[in-house]
C-alpha cells in the first residue's frame, strides 16, 4: 500500500496551504481516526475550480490530498468530478486504474485491500466535490 | 515470574491458533475493545443452543424450565463475580445500554413528574430541575459522555466535568464541583484511552457528602481486577460481556436495590409488565422491568461461563499479570526516540491500556506497519475524543494487554514501532 510516490507526496505535499479567495470552504472529517481536511474553490469565469486545502492526518489521507491537488485543480466540475468517481471504482476494485484520470492517484490502488483506509484515500476528493457543488460549480460549468 | 500459566490459557484460544498478514503469528493487544473467547465459552454457549434453546420465562414446556433456569443461575453466578445480589443485576445489550438506561431513568422520571403522572416511590431522586449538575470527567469513553449530555440538553440541567492534570489522572483539586445541586457523578473506573485506575474512593465520599448518586463505568476494569461493589461505595456499576471473554451482545447493570426499584423503566413491551390493559399498564418489579422482549439466555451463560474461567484464574492474578506487560510496555516504549506516552508513566493505580503517539507519524500509519507484523492494536480516538482533544493529539495508537499476552507480546510491539519508524524514516 505504501508505494515509494505515495510516501514522497505525504512527506512533500503539494497545493498544501489555505489560498484567501474562495467562494466556499468545507471541513471534512474521518471521524474513526480523527483526519480532517479544510478546502477551499473559487470558480473562475471559465467554470475551472481553483482549490485550496490544509489538512492534518495519516499519510495515505495526507498523500491523496496532494495528489488531488495534481491532477484537479482549474478543473472544471465534470472533469474533476470524473476522477472522483474513477477513483471510488478504483477503491471499490470495480475498474483498472487509469494513469490518465488519476495521475500518480493509480499509486492508492492499493489501499483497496484495506477498506479501513478506504475513507482516508477518499477524503480530500470528497471535500472538493462538497465545495464545488457549494460554490456553485456545476451551474457555472461551460 | 507472571502470575498467570499463559501458555496453557493461550491454548484454551481457538483463534490465537491462526495467523494474519502473510503467516504472521497473531499479536492481539486489542483486547481493550474486545475480547477473544476461549473454547470453555464458546462450548458453554453452544451447549445451550444444542440442549435447552428456549425463549426464557415464557413457556411450560420442559425446554423453557430448562433455559429460565440457566439464564438465572447466570445471573445469579455473574453478580456474586462483583460482590452483588442475582435481582441487582440487569442484562443489557451492552455498557452503553446500560448506561442510557440510567441516564434515561432520569428523563423518564423527569417527564412523568411534569405531568404528574404515578412514578414507583423514591422516584423523586430521579426528577431533574433546570439547574440540577450531573457532573462527570474529561477521560469519560463518550458513551459514558453522551448520554448525559443528551440528558442535560433534555432537561435543562447542566453538564460539569473534573479535568486532567497532565499526568492523565483526575484533577481533584476543585472541590467545588460537588455542590447541592449534584444529582448524579458519573465516571469510568479505568480510563480506556490513558490506562488511569481512579480513586473511586474519594469521588463516593465527595459525591455522597452533597447527596449524589455514583455511577461507574467499569468496562476496564470488571475484566482486569478485582471489583466488589459491596465495598466500592458506588450506586450503579455497568460494564460488557464482550471485553471479559464473553459473548458479544450482552452487556450488565448492577444498581442498589432501592435504586432500581424507584426507577421508571426504558424499553418497553413485552416481560417487563406486571399487569396490561388497553387503558394502561404496570410494570413488574427489577431486574425484569428492564428487560423487555425474549433475552439474551445464550449470551448470559457464556458470560457466566467466562467468570468462572476468570475466577479459576483468580482476578488478583490477572491483574498481577498484566501490571508487569504494562511496566514492561511502558519501558519499551519510552525507550524509543519520538514515542510519548499518553496517560500515566508510572505504572500505580494503573490499568493495561497503553496509548502513544510518535512524533511525524499519523496513528492510523503506525497501526498498518503493526499490522502487516501480525499485531494488532487500536488507533484513532477510542471513543474517547475530548481525551485526544486535553492532550493536543489527534489520535493515538493503544495497546492493551489481557491474560493471553505476555512479554514476546510486548516485544512484538516494541519492535513493530521501531520498524514503522525506519519504514517512514521519522
Amino acid at each position: 500500500m505504501y508505494q515509494e510516490i505515495i510516501l514522497d507526496h505525504y512527506k512533500h505535499p503539494h497545493g498544501k496551504g489555505l489560498s484567501s479567495e474562495f467562494a466556499s470552504e468545507v471541513h471534512h472529517v474521518n471521524p474513526t481516526c480523527g483526519d480532517e481536511i479544510t478546502l477551499r474553490v473559487q470558480v473562475l469565469a471559465d467554470g475551472k475550480i481553483a482549490v485550496s486545502y490544509d489538512n492534518q492526518g495519516c499519510s495515505i489521507s495526507q498523500a491523496s490530498a496532494s495528489i488531488m491537488y495534481d491532477q484537479i485543480n482549474n478543473f472544471d466540475f465534470a472533469a474533476g468530478d470524473k476522477a472522483v468517481e474513477h477513483l471510488i471504482a478504483m477503491l471499490q476494485r470495480n475498474v483498472e486504474p487509469d494513469e490518465d484520470i488519476l495521475g500518480d492517484g493509480i499509486a492508492l490502488v492499493g489501499v483497496a485491500q484495506y477498506p479501513a483506509r478506504v475513507k482516508c484515500a477518499l477524503l480530500a476528493w470528497m471535500a472538493w466535490k462538497d465545495a464545488a457543488i457549494q460554490a456553485g460549480a456545476i451551474e457555472e460549468q461551460s | 515470574m507472571s502470575a498467570l500459566d499463559v501458555a496453557s490459557i493461550r491454548a484454551d484460544f481457538p483463534i490465537l491458533k491462526r495467523t494474519v498478514r502473510n503467516d504472521r503469528r497473531l499479536v492481539y493487544l486489542d483486547s481493550g475493545a474486545t475480547s477473544q473467547k476461549p473454547y470453555q465459552v464458546l462450548d458453554a454457549e453452544r451447549n445451550f443452543y444444542e440442549n435447552h434453546n428456549a425463549a426464557v420465562h415464557r413457556g411450560a414446556h420442559q425446554l423453557a424450565e430448562e433455559a429460565t433456569d440457566a439464564f438465572e443461575h447466570s445471573r445469579a453466578n455473574i453478580a456474586d463475580f462483583i460482590g452483588a445480589r442475582a435481582d441487582d443485576l440487569v442484562f443489557t445489550k451492552n455498557a452503553t445500554e446500560a448506561i442510557n438506561l440510567v441516564s434515561y431513568a432520569f428523563l423518564n422520571a423527569t417527564l412523568k413528574a411534569t405531568r404528574n403522572l404515578p412514578l414507583p416511590d423514591g422516584a423523586e431522586r430521579f426528577v431533574l430541575n433546570v439547574g440540577d449538575e450531573i457532573l462527570v470527567t474529561e477521560m469519560e469513553h463518550h458513551a459514558n459522555l453522551i448520554p448525559w449530555q443528551e440528558l442535560c440538553d433534555k432537561t435543562g440541567a447542566t453538564l460539569r466535568w473534573i479535568g486532567l492534570t497532565d499526568e492523565g489522572r483526575l484533577d481533584l483539586s476543585d472541590t467545588s464541583l460537588f455542590t447541592s445541586k449534584t444529582k448524579m457523578v458519573a465516571l469510568t473506573h479505568q480510563s480506556n484511552l490513558l490506562g488511569t485506575v481512579n480513586d473511586i474512593g474519594r469521588i463516593v465520599i465527595a459525591a455522597k457528602a452533597v447527596g449524589a448518586l455514583v455511577l461507574l463505568d467499569a468496562c476496564q476494569s470488571v475484566p482486569h481486577m478485582p471489583v466488589d461493589v459491596s465495598k466500592l461505595g458506588v450506586d450503579f456499576l455497568t460494564w460488557s460481556g464482550h471485553k471479559m471473554l464473553g459473548p458479544l451482545g450482552i452487556g450488565c447493570l448492577w444498581g442498589r436495590t432501592e435504586l432500581l426499584a424507584a426507577m421508571p423503566p426504558f424499553i418497553t413491551g413485552g416481560s417487563m409488565i406486571e399487569t396490561v390493559s388497553m387503558q394502561g399498564s404496570t410494570f413488574a418489579a427489577p431486574p425484569k422491568r428492564f428487560e423487555a422482549g425474549v433475552p439474551m439466555a445464550a449470551q448470559a451463560v457464556g458470560l457466566s461461563r467466562a467468570v468462572d474461567y476468570l475466577r479459576e484464574l483468580g482476578m488478583e492474578n490477572v491483574a498481577a499479570h498484566e501490571h508487569e506487560l504494562t511496566v514492561a510496555a511502558i519501558a519499551g516504549l519510552q525507550g524509543i526516540e519520538g514515542v510519548r506516552i499518553i496517560g500515566p508513566t508510572d505504572a500505580t493505580d494503573r490499568g493495561s491500556a497503553v496509548s502513544f503517539v510518535l512524533d511525524g507519524l499519523h496513528s492510523h500509519d503506525v497501526g498498518q506497519v503493526l499490522d502487516e507484523n501480525g499485531i494488532a492494536v487500536r488507533v484513532g480516538h477510542h471513543c474517547a475524543w475530548p481525551v485526544c482533544r486535553r492532550y493536543e493529539v489527534p489520535a493515538t495508537t493503544r495497546a492493551t494487554f489481557y491474560i493471553y499476552n505476555d512479554l514476546t507480546d510486548v516485544t512484538a510491539l516494541v519492535d513493530g514501532v521501531h520498524a514503522a519508524k525506519k519504514f517512514f524514516g521519522v
